[in-house]
């Protein structure tokens, strides 16, 4: 008997790695289901993972269909089950949704902001069979907590973190890190732990969606992050057996690109709250591309058949300098939206990539933040006054929009 | 932390869930956000650890299922690799 088993830890975008494929296989069954049940959320972070023109999508799946695709999702294989947002406690329908999810056997985590978790909603979440909790905070001090999320909630989410560890679930704790945050990494870590979280996941923050529009204000120093990095390992090591720790490479001072959602349509199937399936949360804003909703298209069909899910996968879309590379099969050309927002072209090399024609604005936007020249504009924080003024109204999408500045 | 012998009485631990996946025909071990996929003798073994067998028990078990003669070292190894990897413990 040899064993081999492979292990791996989802990172802030929710990834489980399957085993061994080669990418160029055909695609396996789905794993991860994200549904992401609503855009509305109380807080307003200005680093925020959702699309920037939010606002425009902002019609909601009722809880029938909602009902329907975890059945589908499930009949196809996928057994990990995220419910997010924006925050999926604004949905009155969630317990039902999570017992339903349950029920089917899923394992089922909530990924939320704490608002609007009351001991009287744990209690019900519990019993509709909620596996886990994982609870966001966006800094140790309140100020800065406060700051970036634009609201008064550092309190309540100590508070809700109790009401997590009351119900006896495992609590993953996440911090988006960033230059305004990085240097607390050793009290958000501490905080972490006197909260009793099993694991915390600081995940420096990708730059597309808000933080893109925020990246001067948000990306931090080689420095910080060599700082950052040493200082997680130190309470690693003395963590060990207590609590997990999980530090999200920032690839934009990497050189060396990551594999979007561990390879699109290979693993993660996200559902927009309208219901629009994705390969991953932030897709829609390629342009050129159709995905399927689900409203109108079966799971199975969109996950093996769709233009969307099937025009990324493997590496046959590839170009140079990804079709020759030696590790095409192990980054996959890195994240298609950050291809598109730097380059222009979703079917380009990711330019966080050394070999990539455009690294040089990656390098450039990695100098600015060394030379901590003062942002050009002000910090926006995500909501839908902002999401609007961000997005084109002749076309409707952000998609239109040219690339950054890159001097 | 002890390393498992033969009358330790492993059991999957507080937080993991195994449980059979007929899409991927195997064995996962499921946990928050993640996943550990199991290959057939990790499955077979796993889910033999409930808590009341002991490992002698197992072993015994595990060559009668599959007619199999001495695997407890291979067992034993298996075990210390999953109570590293916290996903058993032992009583």
């Amino acid at each position: 008997m040899t064993v081999s088993a492979a292990a791996c830890k989802a990172s802030a975008v929710h990834e489980v790695t399957s085993v061994g494929a080669l990418a160029s296989e055909p695609p396996g069954p789905p794993l991860w289901l994200l549904a992401e049940l609503t855009y509305r959320c109380p807080l307003h972070c200005a680093f925020c993972f959702n699309p920037v023109d939010f606002a425009l999508h902002d019609k909601e799946l009722p809880t029938a269909d909602w009902l329907r695709i975890l059945r589908e999702a499930r009949e196809l294989g996928a057994v990990q089950c995220g419910f997010s947002g924006g925050e999926p406690l604004v949905r009155e329908d969630l317990e039902e949704l999570v017992a339903e999810a349950h029920r089917l056997g899923y394992y089922t985590n909530l990924l939320t902001s704490g608002v609007g978790l009351t001991a009287a909603r744990a209690v019900a979440l519990k019993s509709a069979g909620l596996d886990h909790v994982q609870l966001s905070f966006q800094d140790s001090t309140r100020e800065v907590n406060d700051f970036l999320s634009h609201t008064r909630t550092f309190d309540l989410k100590q508070k809700v973190a109790r009401i997590v560890k009351d119900q006896g679930w495992p609590m993953v704790m996440n911090c988006v890190i960033h230059r305004l945050n990085i240097d607390h990494v050793g009290r958000i870590i501490e905080m972490a732990d006197a909260i009793g979280a099993e694991y915390l996941e600081l995940a420096n923050t990708q730059y597309y969606s808000w933080a893109f529009e925020n990246r001067e204000h948000l990306l931090p120093t080689r420095e910080q992050l060599r700082e950052a990095e040493a200082i997680t390992d130190q309470w690693r090591e003395r963590l060990a057996g207590r609590m997990r720790l999980f530090f999200v490479a920032p690839d934009y001072h990497e050189g060396r690109p990551k594999r979007c959602v561990n390879g699109w349509g290979s693993t993660l199937l996200s559902i927009a709250p309208d219901g629009v399936a994705l390969p991953c949360h932030t897709a829609r804003m390629l342009p050129g591309l159709s995905f399927p909703d689900l409203r109108t298209t079966s799971v199975r069909s969109a996950w093996f058949d769709s233009e969307g899910f099937n025009r990324f996968r493997g590496t046959g879309w590839m170009k140079e300098p990804c079709s020759s590379c030696e590790f095409r099969e192990q980054d996959l050309g890195g994240c298609r939206c950050q291809a598109f927002l730097l380059a222009g072209d979703a079917a380009a090399a990711d330019p966080v990539c050394a070999k990539s024609p455009q690294h040089a604005v990656v390098q450039e936007a990695v100098a600015r933040a060394e030379r901590g020249e003062p942002p050009a504009r002000p910090l926006v924080f995500r909501d839908p006054k902002h999401s609007r003024a961000l997005t084109p109204p002749t076309t409707g999408a952000a998609a239109s929009r040219p690339g950054p500045p890159v001097s | 932390m002890t390393a498992p012998g033969v009358a330790s009485v492993p059991r999957v631990a507080t937080g993991f869930r195994l449980q059979w996946e007929p899409a991927q025909q195997c064995h996962v071990l499921l946990y928050p956000e993640g996943m550990v996929k199991l290959n057939q003798s990790a499955g077979e073994i796993l889910r033999r650890c409930d808590g009341a067998s002991d490992v002698n028990a197992i072993v015994a078990q595990l060559e009668e299922a599959f007619g199999a003669q001495g695997l407890r070292d291979d067992v034993l190894a298996f075990l210390a690799i999953a109570q590293q990897q916290r996903w058993v413990e032992l009583g």
